[in-house]
């Protein structure tokens, strides 16, 4: 398989809210992030793929094939797992499950196999003959996996898998992800505005924003060599801290902590030069640092830098 | 080799179906689903005593040949069980359709389903299918059987010969009937998320068009206004299938299209509210 999923100049408007903005982009096979903060158009791209809603310019191709001309074989080749909660009211998981392969085009027998195998695979093999609606969030969670799993899709569509997840059932639903895609041969497009999510289960990471794709490519590359990122914590005032370090052709943005990474262009040169330059800003700029290591790029260094938060 | 086999996901190596059947399995799973109802089976039972009523009178008046005088068997029998089971008919488009399509807009399902290979006409059809078989399962199923109980106790085809329109009147008025109140109720119930409303409003739709008939009938005059009322226009249709006097002044050809109509702004409702996603303006 060449490209899991190809974009070519996709516009998708809601009325005169155009949500996605002349999109090009290509998904290669394994794991892939679908990157951007909310109201990027992440969810409007995959239900665009899905055929939900007809883009009004360009072209959407998955596994091969024509999203306009082939809805149908595309959708028997996908498994989807929508954002907001959704069940088949007045069934039990394994009934829910194995209908869901009977719609995907499995014998009924077949199908009910499958419910079984799939649900303890994502761990509600207990509880797959409770009704649905008895389910906590997480459970929710991961029927909507087990439903998108049944048909064993080529290629899985998650739109925020761990939303509403306790940090336990979070890091199992992420391991599931992380299986599925590096262990099992299922192609996968992850939508989060996550970062921690996508970078440990996604080889490669599309970030959106704003209706555009505002970088594309594979996680490591994207995050560059490492090293030449700094966690800086200065006392004084940033402003003309950070203007000194712009100057000096160095990005800086802050995160949650009050420390700032800040990113060193060019070829590294002797061991320690780096930390010298910022240390002479600070100086210059009468700053005091308190704090100054080197750290490894992330991908939220790669996310600030693609959607311009520094 | 690890001694431990991997039980975990793996490939599904065995056959698909083809593509087009899924509105079979939706309707097979919705028409399980109400017959584990237990209050739905006594609706059931409910619906076949006119049936019994009726073959009664048809084994009694086949005995007794003078009780015909008061209980004729002729057309009018058909196309009357057949206007009696109307109130069947509006019980059992309740129960059973007014879920049909709001629960699965309350439980967001309708994004599972069309993320399936299954068209949204697929989905309308099995939708339809599970509330056409139990209306049909009230309307025409017993108008047939009352047809073979009526050779069965007169032990000859003589009614049938004489009136060879009952049975193809009896399957149109029953599709009749069926589809107009399976299509209105489906699009009813893709108004809303709510049973209780779409079940209200259904019956409002009913009632309202009732009393809207009365109403205007005692201000002009004239049944020619019963082009209003759905129960009027669907009773002028069987009037002249069964080639019976028209109970009303309305023209048929006006009857037919009221209901044409409603088939159609129906489907048009459900073609908009169908939809993998809704986009609120």
């Amino acid at each position: 398989m060449s490209n899991a999923v190809v974009l070519e100049h996709v516009t998708v408007a809601y009325g005169n809210n155009r949500a996605l903005r002349e999109v090009s982009a290509v998904f290669p096979p394994g794991a892939v992030g679908l990157l951007g903060p909310n109201g990027a158009g992440k969810s409007t791209m995959l239900k665009a793929l899905l055929g939900f809603i007809p883009p009004a310019t360009g072209r959407l191709e998955v596994l091969g094939l024509d999203v306009a001309a082939r809805p149908l074989d595309i959708r028997a080749r996908i498994g989807y797992m929508p954002e907001i909660d959704g069940h088949i009211p007045g069934m039990n998981a394994v009934t829910f499950v194995a209908y869901c392969g009977q719609l995907a085009g499995l014998p009924r027998s077949d199908a009910m196999q499958r419910a079984h195998e799939v649900l303890y695979y994502v761990g509600l093999g207990e509880a797959r003959y409770r009704n649905l609606e008895t389910y906590s969030t997480g459970m929710k969670q991961r029927i909507k996996l087990a439903q998108a799993l049944v048909h064993d899709p080529d290629l899985l569509f998650l739109d925020e898998p761990t939303n509403g997840m306790d940090p336990k059932g979070r890091d199992e639903m992420l391991e599931l992800v992380r299986d599925l895609a590096h262990n099992k041969g299922v192609n996968l497009i992850l939508s989060s505005h996550l970062l921690p999510d996508v970078e440990y289960t996604c080889d490669h990471v599309v970030v959106l924003d704003k209706g555009v794709v505002a970088a594309s490519g594979p996680i490591e590359q994207l995050k560059g060599p490492p090293g030449r990122v700094y966690e800086v914590r200065v006392k004084g005032h940033l402003t003309p801290f950070v203007a000194a370090l712009h100057d000096a052709g160095m990005e800086c943005h802050q995160t949650d902590e009050d420390v700032m990474r800040v990113f060193v262009p060019g070829d590294p040169g002797r061991p320690g030069d780096d930390q010298r330059r910022v240390c002479e800003l600070a100086a210059a700029s009468q700053v005091q640092v308190r704090h100054l290591r080197a750290s490894v790029p992330t991908l939220e260094d790669v996310f600030a830098r693609a959607i311009g938060e520094s | 080799m690890s001694p431990i086999h991997d039980q975990s996901y793996r490939r599904y190596q065995g056959t698909r179906l083809p593509l087009g059947r899924s509105w079979t399995v939706i309707a097979g799973a919705g028409i399980r689903g109400m017959f584990a109802r237990k209050l739905f089976l006594i609706l059931l039972v409910l619906a076949w005593i006119p049936f019994i009523v009726r073959a009664v009178q048809i084994y009694a008046v086949t005995m007794y040949p003078q009780a015909g005088q008061i209980l004729p068997i002729d057309a009018s029998l058909f196309r009357d069980f057949i206007e009696q089971q109307s109130i069947f008919v509006f019980f059992i488009s309740i129960y059973v359709g007014s879920g049909l399509i709001a629960n699965d807009r309350r439980a967001n399902a309708l994004q599972i389903y069309l993320s399936k290979p299954l068209l949204r006409t697929e989905y309308i059809a099995g939708k339809l299918a599970v509330l056409l078989f139990f209306l049909a399962s009230v309307t025409l199923l017993p108008a047939l059987m009352l047809v073979f109980v009526e050779v069965g106790f007169a032990a000859g085809f003589g009614l049938h010969a004489a009136n060879p329109q009952i049975v193809p009147a009896i399957i149109l008025s029953s599709a009749i009937r069926i589809t107009v109140a399976s299509f209105a109720m489906l699009a009813l119930s893709s108004l809303s998320k709510s049973t209780r409303y779409v079940a209200v409003l259904y019956t409002g739709v009913i009632f309202f068009t009732e009393a809207m008939y009365g109403v205007l009938t005692f201000i002009t005059g004239t049944t020619a206004v019963a082009w209003v009322s759905l129960g009027a226009n669907l009773d002028q249709v069987s009037d002249a299938l069964f080639r019976q006097p028209a109970g009303y002044d309305t023209p048929l050809v006006v009857s037919a299209f009221v209901l044409v109509g409603l088939v159609i702004l129906s489907v048009s409702v459900l073609e908009r509210r169908v939809r993998g996603v809704e986009i609120v303006s």
